[in-house]
C-alpha cells in the first residue's frame, strides 16, 4: 500500500487523537463520581434511634478516630414535660457502648444522634484564615490537614461541637461524611451499620433520592437553625429541648 | 523635560517597586499549590486526597456477592435491613484478602489468618447492645430483660441472627 504525502498528513493525527481516547477511555483512570452531580446530606430519623453506638464505632474504626474524640456521638435526652428548656443529656463516651439502663419514670426519654451537619453556609469555613478548610461542589465540609496551622478558630466557631484538634497531628478534625466512601458510590461508615435505619445519606441533587418524598410528607427540623447555617442533617420528630 | 529634572529618586523608588512586585510574583508561584482555587480559596487536590483513604467497611452489596445465601435468608426475617457489618464489623480487609486486591492498603493483604475467615461475634454480647430493653429505646422496638429472658444462653440457641423469629428455626 502506498501512501501519499497528503494522505499521511491528515493519517498520523488522526492516529493521535484516537490513541488519546483509547488511553483516557479506561474506566480506572476516570471514576465516574462527578462532583456537581451531587449535594450531599443526612437524615437522621429520632423516632428509631435505639442508642446502640453501632454509628460511633463504625466511625472509629473507619476513618482512625482519636480515643475521647468523635466525628459522630449519640446524646440521651430526658426531658421532663413541664420544662422543657432543662434537658437532662447524658452521653457516655460518645455512646460508644451504649447506654446505662433507664427507668421509666414521668418525663420522657430518646437519643439524638449528631455529627458535622455539612452546612451549606458554615461558619467554620468562614473564619479559617488560611483556606484549609471548605464546603467541597459535592456540599462536604472537609479539612485540608497539609494547609492547616491548627489554631482552632473553626473549632470555636461551630456551633455544634462537631470539630476536635486531633491529639497526634495538632489540625483540625471532622466528619468527611465519609467521602472516600462516598466516592466509591458507597455510603457512610454510620448509615452503613445503622441497625435501624435511624440514619439515611441523602443526596439532594439526586431527584430520585427517597429524600425528597420524605421532606415533603415529614416534620423534619434541622438544629439551631437560627443560626442560618444552611445545615443539612435533617433530624425527623426533632424534640424543641434539642440544642 | 524640566519637569522631571528632579524627579530621577522618584523613578529609583518606582524601579524598586516594580522589582520588588516582581519578586513577590516568582515567590507566589512557587509557594502557592498548583490546585489553590481550582474550585474555591483552597487546595483543590486536597479533596482528592481525602478521597483516596482506604475503605474499612465494604458494605452490604460487597458481601452479598459472594454470600447471597446468607442474604436471601436475611431477606426473608426481622433483620432484613440490618446489614452485615452491623453486626460482624468492617471487613473490607477480608474482601481485599479474599479477591487479592488490595491495591489501596498493602499492608492488610499480610498473612493474617482471621482475614480468611473472620471471627463470629459473642450473640450474648452483640444482640444486648440493641435488644436490652430499656425505658429510653422507641417503644415499638423489640426489647427483653437479659436477666429474666435467656439468663446467660447465647442468643443463637433458639435464634438464627439472620432471621430471628423463633418460628424461623433457631440455630442452624
Amino acid at each position: 500500500m502506498k501512501i501519499s504525502r497528503r494522505q499521511m498528513l491528515i493519517l498520523l493525527p488522526a492516529a493521535a487523537v484516537a490513541w488519546e481516547s483509547v488511553m483516557a477511555g479506561t474506566p480506572e483512570d476516570a471514576p465516574n463520581y462527578k462532583m456537581t452531580d451531587h449535594w450531599w446530606g443526612m437524615l437522621i430519623d429520632i423516632s428509631k434511634c435505639i442508642g446502640c453506638g453501632n454509628c460511633v464505632r463504625a466511625c472509629q474504626t473507619e476513618n482512625d478516630v482519636p480515643d475521647g474524640f468523635f466525628r459522630t456521638w449519640v446524646e440521651r435526652y430526658h426531658v421532663s414535660d413541664e420544662d422543657m428548656t432543662e434537658p437532662e443529656v447524658i452521653s457516655p463516651d460518645g455512646g460508644k457502648e451504649g447506654f446505662p439502663v433507664a427507668q421509666q419514670d414521668d418525663k420522657k426519654y430518646f437519643f439524638v444522634p449528631k455529627l458535622c451537619n455539612h452546612c451549606a453556609d458554615s461558619p467554620c469555613t468562614q473564619v479559617c484564615p488560611v483556606g484549609a478548610t471548605f464546603i467541597s461542589p459535592d456540599g462536604v465540609v472537609l479539612v485540608d490537614q497539609k494547609y492547616c496551622l491548627g489554631c482552632a478558630y473553626c473549632v470555636q466557631a461551630c456551633p455544634y461541637g462537631c470539630r476536635y484538634i486531633h491529639p497526634e497531628k495538632k489540625v483540625a478534625d471532622k466528619c468527611t461524611l465519609c467521602k472516600h466512601r462516598l466516592v466509591k458510590g458507597l455510603t457512610t461508615a454510620c448509615c452503613e451499620v445503622c441497625p435501624t435505619g435511624a440514619r439515611q445519606l441523602a443526596d439532594l441533587k439526586d431527584p430520585n433520592d427517597p429524600i425528597h418524598a420524605f421532606l415533603k410528607t415529614h416534620s423534619v427540623q434541622v438544629l439551631k437553625p437560627q443560626m442560618a447555617t444552611g445545615a443539612k442533617i435533617f433530624y425527623n420528630d426533632l424534640d424543641g429541648s434539642v440544642r | 523635560m524640566s519637569v522631571f529634572k528632579d524627579a530621577g529618586h522618584l523613578f529609583r523608588f518606582a524601579g524598586l517597586f516594580v522589582l520588588a512586585f516582581l519578586v513577590f510574583l516568582v515567590v507566589r508561584h512557587y509557594v502557592v499549590p498548583k490546585s489553590f482555587g481550582q474550585y474555591g480559596h483552597y487546595r483543590g487536590a486536597a479533596i482528592d486526597e481525602i478521597a483516596a483513604r482506604p475503605v474499612k467497611f465494604a458494605g452490604h452489596e460487597t458481601c452479598e456477592t459472594c454470600h447471597s445465601d446468607e442474604a436471601d435468608k436475611k431477606k426473608i426475617g426481622k433483620h432484613a435491613h440490618v446489614n452485615c457489618e452491623a453486626c460482624h464489623g468492617a471487613l473490607a480487609g477480608h474482601v481485599n484478602h479474599m479477591m487479592g486486591t488490595d491495591s489501596q492498603a498493602p499492608t492488610q493483604v499480610a498473612d493474617d489468618p482471621s482475614l480468611e475467615k473472620p471471627v463470629l461475634p459473642d450473640t450474648a454480647v452483640l444482640c444486648a447492645r440493641c435488644h436490652t430493653a430499656s425505658a429510653a429505646k422507641p417503644k415499638g422496638f423489640p426489647q427483653v430483660d437479659p436477666a429474666s429472658h435467656y439468663q446467660g444462653t447465647p442468643c443463637n440457641t433458639c435464634h438464627h441472627p439472620h432471621s430471628p423469629g423463633i418460628d424461623a428455626g433457631g440455630a442452624k
